[in-house]
C-alpha cells in the first residue's frame, strides 16, 4: 500500500470511496442477477460477506507460506473450502434462500470480489487489517446489493421485502397502486432495468468520491482506478486508449 | 484604394437554406394525415394520447436541458417530432401516466444523456416503445387494441399480425379495412394511406430518400413471399399489418440513427428487414419492426465503416495496408 491507513480508514474505504460494486465494479455478474429483490441481496451479501472475512483472514495468516507463483490457485481452494462451509450452512438453515439465490451462491467461489481483495490486499497486509477490510467491503457489496434491490424491487414489483432468515417485514402496494390507476414498471426486474439502475447507482458513487477528493472512475489508464494504489500492474494512458 | 468593403470570411461560402426545425416541421407536416386518420378511426382519445405525448416530450427536453446546463433545444421541434412518433407507437387505450413515463424515457434517457439531438444512439421514440412493451406487457398489446369507429360500439380485437400469428385466417379483416385503416392497432400504424401520403410528401420535399422504405418493404415481401409460398394476398396483409410502413417511412430514415452513404441505407434497410421477418414468422411477438429498427440502429456506426465510399482518384490499397498497421499497432 502506497499510504498506510488506520484501521477505522480500512472498515469504512468499501462502504462507497472503493465500494466494490459501485467503485471497483467487481462482482458485476451476481449483482445484476441476484438484486431483483431485496431479501435475496441481503441473503447473497451476508453469505458472500462471511466467505470474504474468513478467506481474508486465512490468505492473510498464509500469505508467507503461499508461493507467488501458484497463488491464485491457492486463494481459490481457500475460498472454495469456506463457499462450501456457508452453502451447506444455508442449506440446513435456510432452505428457501438456497433455492432463489440458486447457482450464484456455489459461485461465490469465482466471485471477483473475493479474489480480488485476497490479491489486492490480504497477500500483502497483516491477519487483522485482512479482517477488517473483508468486513467493510462485506459491508459495501450488500449495500450496494440492497439498494440496487430495493429501487429495483419497489418501482418493478411494487413491493419490499426486508428478511433476512425468514424474519423482517414486507411491504406490498400494489394493491393500492392499482386503485389510483398505476401498476409495477416491470423492467426495473428485468436485465435492461437491472443495468439502468446499476449505471446510475455508479454515477451516483463516483459523484459522492469526487466530492470527497478522490479521482473519478474512468476507463482511461490506472488514474482513474481507485484501486491504483493496491495494484501491481500499471497501464499507462495511451496503453488504455490504445486497447 | 476602393472604398467598397469586402467580407472575408471562412468557407463554406453557400449554405444551404435547410434547417433543423425546417425538416422537423416537414416531417411533423407529413405525420398529420396519420393524425387525422387516428382520431377518425380510435376516437378523441386517440388525440388526447399524443398531445400528451408530445408535450411531456417537450417538457422533459426543457427540463433536462436546464439540469444540465445546456442550451434550450425545444425550438428544433425534435422533441415534437418524436413525442407523435410515440404515441403513433401505443394503443389509444393506454393509461397517460404510461404516455409520460414514455416521453420521459425517449428523450431523457435515450436522447439527453447521449447528448441532445444528433447523438442519440438508437430512435428515442421505438426505445421509448420497447421499454413500455417490456414494462406494461398488458397495456401495450392484445386487449389493449381497440377500433371503436365501427357504429360507436368499443370493439376489442387482436390485431391482424396476432391474428395471422394465431393461425385464424378466416377473422382477418379486408384488404381495403387494412389499406385505409379500419383495424385495430397502434394508434398511427394502422392507415396505411396517410402513411404513403405522408411518406410522398417528405420524399417530394427531399427530407428523406425513398431508399430505406422501399428497400426495407420490399425486403419483408419478398421474405413473405417465400415463406407463404407465393401467396400474394398474404404478403400484402403482412405489409400493411403492424408498424412496417410507418417504421419504414418515419423510423428508418431517421438521420441520426441511419447510414448516410447510399451502400449503407441498403444494407440497412435489407437487415431490418431480415430482422423483421424472422421475427414475425419465428419469433414469440407478432410485431418486430420496432426491434428490428433498433438493432439496425446499433449497427449504423459499422455499416458506415464498411461502405466509406472511395474518393474521386484515390487509390484503395494504401489504405487498406494503413488499417492494417494501425490494428497491428
Amino acid at each position: 500500500m502506497a499510504e498506510k491507513k488506520s484501521l477505522r480508514q480500512e472498515l469504512t474505504k468499501g462502504f462507497i470511496i472503493e465500494n466494490p460494486v459501485l467503485r471497483l465494479v467487481l462482482g458485476t455478474c451476481p449483482t445484476l442477477a441476484v438484486s431483483t429483490s431485496v431479501e435475496n441481496a441481503l441473503g447473497m451479501g451476508i453469505a458472500a460477506t462471511i466467505v470474504l472475512i474468513c478467506s481474508n483472514v486465512a490468505i492473510s495468516a498464509l500469505r508467507k507460506v503461499i508461493p507467488s507463483k501458484v497463488r491464485i490457485p491457492c486463494f481459490v481452494v481457500v475460498i472454495a473450502a469456506f463457499v462450501s462451509l456457508v452453502q451447506m450452512f444455508v442449506k440446513a438453515f435456510a432452505p428457501a434462500l438456497d433455492e432463489s439465490l440458486g447457482i450464484f451462491l456455489p459461485l461465490i467461489v469465482v466471485n471477483c470480489i473475493i479474489l480480488g481483495r485476497a490479491e489486492a490486499f490480504a497477500s500483502k497486509n497483516s491477519v487483522i487489517p485482512s479482517a477488517i477490510d473483508g468486513l467493510g467491503m462485506g459491508i459495501g457489496f450488500t449495500f450496494a446489493l440492497a439498494l440496487m434491490a430495493a429501487i429495483r424491487e419497489f418501482f418493478g414489483a411494487g413491493a419490499l421485502t426486508i428478511k433476512v432468515l425468514g424474519k423482517g417485514f414486507s411491504i406490498d402496494i400494489t394493491e393500492q397502486l392499482a386503485a389510483i390507476g398505476l401498476e409495477p414498471i416491470l423492467i426495473f426486474i428485468l436485465a435492461p432495468g437491472g443495468f439502468f439502475v446499476f449505471g446510475m447507482l455508479i454515477a451516483l458513487a463516483n459523484k459522492i468520491a469526487e466530492n470527497n477528493g478522490k479521482p473519478k472512475a474512468t476507463l482511461n489508464g490506472c488514474e482513474g482506478c481507485p484501486m491504483a494504489s493496491a495494484c501491481a500492474v500499471k497501464i499507462s494512458d495511451e496503453e488504455a486508449s490504445a486497447q | 484604394m476602393n472604398s467598397k468593403k469586402l467580407t472575408v470570411s471562412v468557407s463554406p461560402h453557400i449554405r444551404s437554406l435547410d434547417t433543423t426545425s425546417g425538416i422537423m416541421l416537414d416531417v411533423i407536416i407529413a405525420l398529420i394525415p396519420a393524425l387525422i386518420a387516428s382520431v377518425y378511426i380510435f376516437g378523441i382519445r386517440a388525440l388526447l394520447v399524443t398531445i400528451v405525448a408530445v408535450t411531456s416530450c417537450v417538457l422533459a427536453e426543457s427540463i433536462s436541458r436546464k439540469v444540465m446546463k445546456r442550451e434550450d433545444t425545444i425550438s428544433d421541434l425534435s422533441a415534437v417530432v418524436t413525442g407523435i412518433l410515440l404515441a403513433y407507437n401505443l394503443p389509444s387505450t393506454i393509461p397517460l401516466w404510461m404516455v409520460i413515463f414514455g416521453s420521459v424515457v425517449a428523450i431523457v434517457v435515450v436522447k439527453q444523456m447521449f447528448g441532445g439531438i444528433g447523438q442519440n444512439f438508437v430512435n428515442p421514440a421505438l426505445a421509448a416503445r420497447i421499454i413500455l412493451m417490456s414494462s406494461f406487457p398488458g397495456a401495450m398489446s392484445g386487449s389493449a387494441f381497440t377500433n371503436p369507429v365501427v357504429k360507436d360500439i368499443t370493439i376489442t380485437s387482436a390485431s391482424p399480425l396476432a391474428i395471422i400469428k394465431n393461425g385464424e385466417f378466416d377473422s382477418l379483416p379486408t384488404l381495403k379495412e387494412m389499406f385505409f385503416g379500419l383495424t385495430s392497432g397502434c394508434l398511427g400504424e394502422v392507415c396505411a394511406a396517410a402513411l404513403i401520403l405522408g411518406g410522398v410528401y417528405l420524399v417530394i420535399r427531399k427530407v428523406i430518400s425513398p431508399v430505406i422504405p422501399v428497400v426495407y418493404i420490399s425486403t419483408v415481401a419478398l421474405l413473405m413471399l417465400i415463406a407463404f409460398k407465393g401467396d400474394i394476398h398474404m404478403v400484402a396483409y403482412e405489409i400493411l399489418g403492424g408498424g412496417l410502413i410507418l417504421g419504414a417511412i418515419f423510423m428508418a430514415t431517421d438521420y441520426t440513427t441511419t447510414p448516410i452513404t447510399f451502400k449503407g441505407k441498403i444494407v440497412f434497410a435489407i437487415g431490418c428487414g431480415l430482422i423483421t421477418s424472422v421475427i414475425r414468422l419465428f419469433g414469440s411477438l407478432p410485431e418486430g419492426v420496432s426491434f428490428s429498427i433498433i438493432l439496425m440502429n446499433i449497427f449504423v456506426p459499422h455499416i458506415e465503416n464498411l461502405t466509406t465510399p472511395k474518393p474521386f482518384g484515390a487509390e484503395k490499397k494504401p489504405k487498406n495496408k494503413e488499417k492494417e498497421e494501425v490494428a497491428k499497432a
